[in-house]
């Protein structure tokens, strides 16, 4: 169901005409991680410096002496992105601070993927947030690494079969769940977190924006097809993201102070399969691990709603 | 004017980089190296200096911040020690290829295994082929004056190289020693601001740290080396200058009673000064002994050392580390290799001594001068010793 009419029509004269993440890149067709970047840099805006964690988007970004970026961009290492952000603020912040560069807002935003934010690049993330820094990180999650040859990491999904973690006749793929990046970030009491997906762009856009717009560290977990890793049709990378949402697997809310949001609840959540079944990865799994699967996505999703419904903000709680 | 000061030499160190105004530091606690990230953060938050000091969660943060920082356009400083080095080093060969001109202080300890506080030069010897202009204070005052030097020449047009600064942990961090510090006007006066090439700043867009593939890669190690060893003619021209201004000089090699003498030392760091001492006192007793005082790692001063050596029939390498399974200890493998296509040239030896902080007193370099003074008659069988093993 189309919430506004000729929604196609208009939402294009609603996402800005420059392009600050070019094409003529090297992602795959279909890659929903280069989309979401697209789209991420024209919610930032011109005045942005990224800093960018090894992984796909760089490796198909900047190709020297090519470039795709349209925007200041750095790139160090793998597991440093959230490290390399916090300096970049610091100097950025020290540097106006004495004069030495225009006095306005330039915000830091770092990305990386699921294995440079879940796994390698955890402890400087935590770090940055910790300690405040003005930075919003996005994690392009597209639940393996990619880069390297699709192999297993702390946000593959249960049962998805990997090059590290493959299935065959002793094994059914990753055998444990995926980690819940999102609720650690929010223990990091920062004042915005959320999730997104490429196959929403406005609400993706929208997060880009308030993210930006909040003094301090905030962060955005978004899904990111892959159809490469996925195994599914280039054609069907957004699709798929809709379904992650619409089978309650990936829920798009949204956590500013405390307070939980769900930014769009499907009105029927559609069974587990129906994301499932597309999926080369997921090809090998048996009706009971589907079961338990939908089992344990109900309960996950439950309690979600459970804090959307009862957890109050900061502000709320402070009187 | 500068100050005739008393103060351990870390808290000195730390004094010196505060006066050449950092932008940002970030850096992590370990001995033996804390009490310079601890005497700065001091210093900011006594409103002596103004800069962002991020305390981070670990030294691959700390030199992977810098690196951001210096990206941004701003002066950056680390200082670390051995495991907190080990533990950078995958940033270390990054900010050189990049460019970034950040200066970190070593306070050198040895390596684990077996954990150990206390000093030798194994730490930085790990990361000897990272890209780095690498230099050894002797003492005190070499500390300060380095600290300095190295922003003016990490940051020179012609270089754009991260600078590590090298004390002996413990023998040097923690000493307290008399020593010269300049004041604030002069040190002004020495040292320009940063004025980085390419910034991360929206009005200027660049791209940094990309994807080199195959077809240029030859060319970028070409030209890191090219640049490495250019830099020597500004580490040159800025000694040069600090001579003038403080007169204190500084050489790549410092040589002392070196000419005509038969037999000659090599030392790096502060086991230079307990050596002065032994050689003083061997040329008291007769004995033809110079030493000459490494001071300068990378780029390797080839040309001056083979000066240095002219006439003199036996040098002692002295390492404060292993290349285990290799020649030996690091100098000395560079050392041999500077000889191999001089005609006449020394007999040359290598004594490991010092590590993990075993103490070499000045009768052990007397034992070396000893054994090397042998040497000029019959050239010992082993290649390399480490110096005083028990039981052996
Ligand atoms: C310290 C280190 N370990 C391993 C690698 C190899 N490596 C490069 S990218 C990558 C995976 C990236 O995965 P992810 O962060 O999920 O990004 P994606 O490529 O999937 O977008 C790995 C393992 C590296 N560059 N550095
Ligand atoms: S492998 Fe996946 S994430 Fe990487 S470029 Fe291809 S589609 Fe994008
Ligand atoms: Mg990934």
């Amino acid at each position: 169901m189309s919430i506004v009419e000729n929604f196609d029509l208009y939402a294009p004269r609603l996402i800005d005409k420059e392009e600050y993440f070019s094409a003529g890149h090297r992602a795959c067709q279909g890659c929903g991680e280069a989309l979401a970047i697209r789209l991420m840099c024209k919610a930032l805006g011109k005045d942005t410096v990224v800093v960018n964690a090894t992984g796909c988007m760089e490796v198909i970004s900047t190709m020297y002496p090519t470039t795709a970026w349209n925007l200041p961009w750095i790139h160090v290492a793998f597991p440093n992105a959230a490290a390399v952000a916090a300096g970049v603020e610091a100097g950025l912040k020290v540097m106006r601070r004495k004069g030495r560069i225009p006095d306005r807002d330039v915000k830091t935003v770092a990305i990386g993927g699921d294995g440079g934010t879940f796994d390698i690049g955890f402890q400087a993330l935590s770090g940055t947030m910790e300690r405040g820094h003005d930075v919003l990180y996005v994690c392009f999650d597209n639940e393996a690494y990619m880069n390297t040859g699709i192999q297993r990491s702390g946000a593959t999904p249960f049962g998805a079969s990997t090059t590290t973690a493959p299935a065959g006749v002793a094994s059914s793929g990753k055998g444990q769940w995926k980690k819940n990046i999102t609720e650690i970030m929010v223990a990091h009491n920062v004042p915005y977190v959320a999730t997104a997906c490429h196959s929403y762009p406005i609400d993706f856009m929208n997060k880009v924006k308030k993210a930006r717009s909040i003094k301090g560290p905030s962060f955005i977990h978004c899904l990111s097809v892959c159809p490469t890793g996925w195994r599914v049709p280039s054609a069907h990378a957004i699709k798929m993201g809709r379904l992650a949402v619409e089978t309650g697997i990936f829920p798009l809310y949204e956590v500013e102070e405390g307070k939980y949001r769900m930014t769009y609840r499907p009105e029927r959540i559609r069974p587990v399969e129906d994301y499932i079944k597309g999926q080369g990865r997921f090809r090998h799994l048996s009706p009971d691990e589907l079961t338990a699967i939908q089992k344990r996505i109900t309960l996950e999703y439950n309690k979600l709603l459970d804090k959307v419904d009862n957890l109050h903000s900061w502000g709320e709680l402070q009187d | 004017m500068s100050k005739r000061i008393g103060m351990e030499i870390a808290l000195a160190a730390a004094e010196a980089v505060a006066l050449c105004k950092p932008d940002v530091v970030a850096a992590y606690p370990i001995t033996p190296n804390t009490h310079v990230p601890e005497h700065l953060s001091d210093i900011v938050a006594e409103g002596r200096l103004d800069a962002e000091f991020i305390c981070v969660e670990s030294e691959h943060s700390a030199l992977s911040a810098c690196c951001g920082a210096s990206g941004a356009g701003a002066r950056s400083f680390t200082a670390t020690s051995s495991q907190g080095l080990a533990y950078m080093s995958e940033i270390i060969p990054i900010a050189s290829s990049m460019r970034l001109p950040v200066v970190m202080i070593v306070g050198n300890r040895a390596l684990s295994g077996p954990i150990n506080i206390w000093n030798d030069q194994s730490d930085i010897m790990y990361q000897r082929d990272s890209g780095w202009i690498s230099m050894f204070a002797a003492n005190g005052q070499e500390t300060i004056d380095m600290a300095i030097q190295a922003f003016k020449i990490a940051e020179h047009r012609d270089v754009m190289l991260p600078v590590n600064v090298n004390l002996d942990g413990f023998q040097l961090t923690h000493v307290v020693e008399p020593m010269e510090m300049p004041d604030q006007k002069e040190v002004d006066s020495f040292l320009p601001p940063f004025k980085p090439i390419a910034t991360l700043h929206p009005d200027k867009i660049v791209s940094m740290g990309t994807l080199g593939l195959p077809e240029i890669f030859n060319e970028t190690a070409k030209s890191k080396d090219e640049i490495l060893k250019d830099s020597r003619r500004v580490i040159l021209e800025v000694w040069k200058e600090w001579e003038e201004k403080f007169g204190r000089k500084y050489e790549p090699i410092e040589a002392c009673e070196a000419r005509g003498s038969d037999v000659l030392l090599m030392t790096l760091g502060s086991m230079g000064e307990t050596a002065e001492v032994a050689v003083e006192e061997a040329r008291k007793d007769g004995i033809s002994v110079g030493l000459l005082k490494l001071k300068l790692w990378r780029p390797f001063p080839f040309e001056e050392l083979r000066k240095a050596v002219k006439g003199c029939k036996v040098l002692a390498v002295l390492d404060r580390a292993v290349s285990y399974g290799g020649p030996g200890g690091p100098v000395f493998s560079e050392v041999r290799s500077a000889f191999y296509d001089m005609q006449e040239r020394p007999v040359v030896i290598n004594e490991i001594i010092g590590l993990g902080g075993r103490d070499v007193p000045v009768s052990d370099f007397r034992k070396i001068i000893e054994k090397s003074v042998q040497a000029i008659k019959t050239k010992p069988e082993e290649e390399y010793e480490i110096f005083g093993v028990r039981g052996s």
